[in-house]
């Protein structure tokens, strides 16, 4: 297997990096590109941009944040949030985006998911998933679905998702710690990479996620001293987690 | 020194050509199969599937520009696997045949595979992200017992992505561009 990874979650909305507690109480924390650069010097192995009010919005996506992005840093990463058709993700490939991430426009029409593997290949297609007590909620977890968690993920990978992006919503913004129950579930379900997301509050709590999950995701963690990435690093070394040369 | 990076409609030719420019190369993204043949170093990267990338090749005359190409070439990813003779993916597709050997579906791990996995010899971590990987005597370097680089005659094809491999991946396109 390639080596875990530490993912810096940028949630951005009307072009500015927000980390919601509960994804409630909105508050912006900087520029996202300027991030994206410290996030790559300090050694992430890869970024996810999500624009956490797009859906609510019904605005279109983030092609003008991701050619900035491209051109700054060399490190893989993932767009979401909006994403409605092959056309739009399309869009964010050619500018420099490596995947993109649908969550309610799969949940409301699943063959999407199908459409951008036959279209981007699976491998630049990531499902995010947003779960509360294990059952799959939806438009930036203001809606439930009468799936759950496991079901969806198993349905969304027949379809073409090639990644799953697990977000507990009863672990999100709490700093005690990644849903570890959940996200077992549904590694066990699949056989596509889970990038674990949600309730990170120290390194300890990322190298648990790093035994479950293949990717941790990160975000208020890292964002109140972003240069602190390289030192959260060190820290999982010493907790055994086998992290690559970023140098 | 003046690259080509062929643009059919596969990818992510943005993160390639950004790559070659920060390190001082003049990069030109064509489907004209003229300029392929005129460049010092030809550039194939692709993102997606087999089967399409390959009738996109062939749409643009592509296919036979690379064919003929005397001078040094790079394939990345989906594009070393189009150099092969043939690849597994959608249903058994015909491939440039400029390597030999076949892409296979990856049968060991989680697939899609994706992350920074080291590359020997040598060691270092590059970014993959592939569901299919080559089988080819051409192999001169595995990640994970994976082919991850092969050589063939003036073409060059390597599974990672260099272009998104941070600082690691510069160096591995400097040393491409210094020898080519």
């Amino acid at each position: 297997m390639p080596l875990p990874r530490l993912i810096p979650c940028l949630d951005v909305a009307r072009g500015r990096v927000v980390k919601g507690v509960h994804f409630a109480g909105l508050r912006v924390v900087g520029d996202p590109v300027e991030l994206a650069a410290v996030y790559s010097d300090s050694g992430a192995d890869e970024l996810v941009f999500l624009d956490v009010t797009a859906t609510l919005e019904e605005r279109g996506t983030l092609v003008e944040l991701v050619r900035r992005v491209a051109e700054r840093v060399a490190i893989p990463f993932t767009v979401g949030g909006g994403v409605r058709t092959v056309a739009d993700a399309t869009r964010l490939l050619e500018a420099g985006a490596d995947k993109v991430s649908v969550n309610s426009a799969a949940l409301e029409r699943p063959g999407l998911l199908t459409d951008l593997a036959e279209r981007l290949g699976s491998q630049a297609v990531v499902v995010a998933i947003d779960a509360a007590g294990g059952a799959v909620r939806s438009r930036a977890g203001t809606s439930g679905t009468g799936r759950t968690a496991v079901e969806w993920s198993r349905e969304a990978v027949e379809r073409g998702a090639g990644e799953i992006l697990l977000t507990s919503i009863d672990a999100d913004g709490t700093r005690a710690g990644y849903d570890l129950e959940l996200t077992a579930a549904v590694v066990d379900a699949v056989p596509v990479p889970v990038i674990a997301s949600g309730g990170a509050g120290n390194a300890e709590h990322v190298a648990e996620a790093l035994e479950v999950a293949q990717a941790a995701l990160l975000a208020s963690i890292v964002h109140e001293d972003p240069h602190g990435l390289g030192g959260l690093r060190e820290r999982l070394r010493g907790y055994g987690v086998r992290l690559r040369d970023a140098a | 020194m003046k690259v080509a990076v062929c643009d059919y409609g596969a990818g992510n030719v943005r993160s390639v050509v950004l790559a070659f420019e920060r390190l001082g190369a003049e990069v030109g993204v064509t489907a004209e199969p003229e300029n392929v043949a005129g460049a010092e170093l030809a550039v194939l990267p692709g993102v997606g599937s087999a089967g399409s990338a390959m009738a996109r090749l062939e749409e643009t005359g592509l296919d036979e520009a690379l064919r003929k190409r005397a001078g040094p070439t790079l394939g990345i990813c989906l594009g070393l696997h189009l150099a092969l003779e043939e690849s597994e993916e959608d249903g058994g597709v015909e491939g440039l045949g400029l390597v030999p050997g076949r892409a296979v579906r990856i049968r060991d791990g989680r697939v899609p595979r994706i992350g920074w996995a080291e590359v020997d010899p040598g060691g270092e971590a590059y970014w993959f992200a592939h569901s299919f990987a080559a089988e080819t005597p051409a192999a001169v370097s595995t990640s994970e017992g994976l082919v991850a680089e092969a050589r063939s005659g003036a073409f060059t094809g390597i599974q990672f992505h260099p272009e998104k491999s941070g600082a690691t991946g510069a160096r591995w396109l400097e040393r491409c561009l210094s020898r080519a």
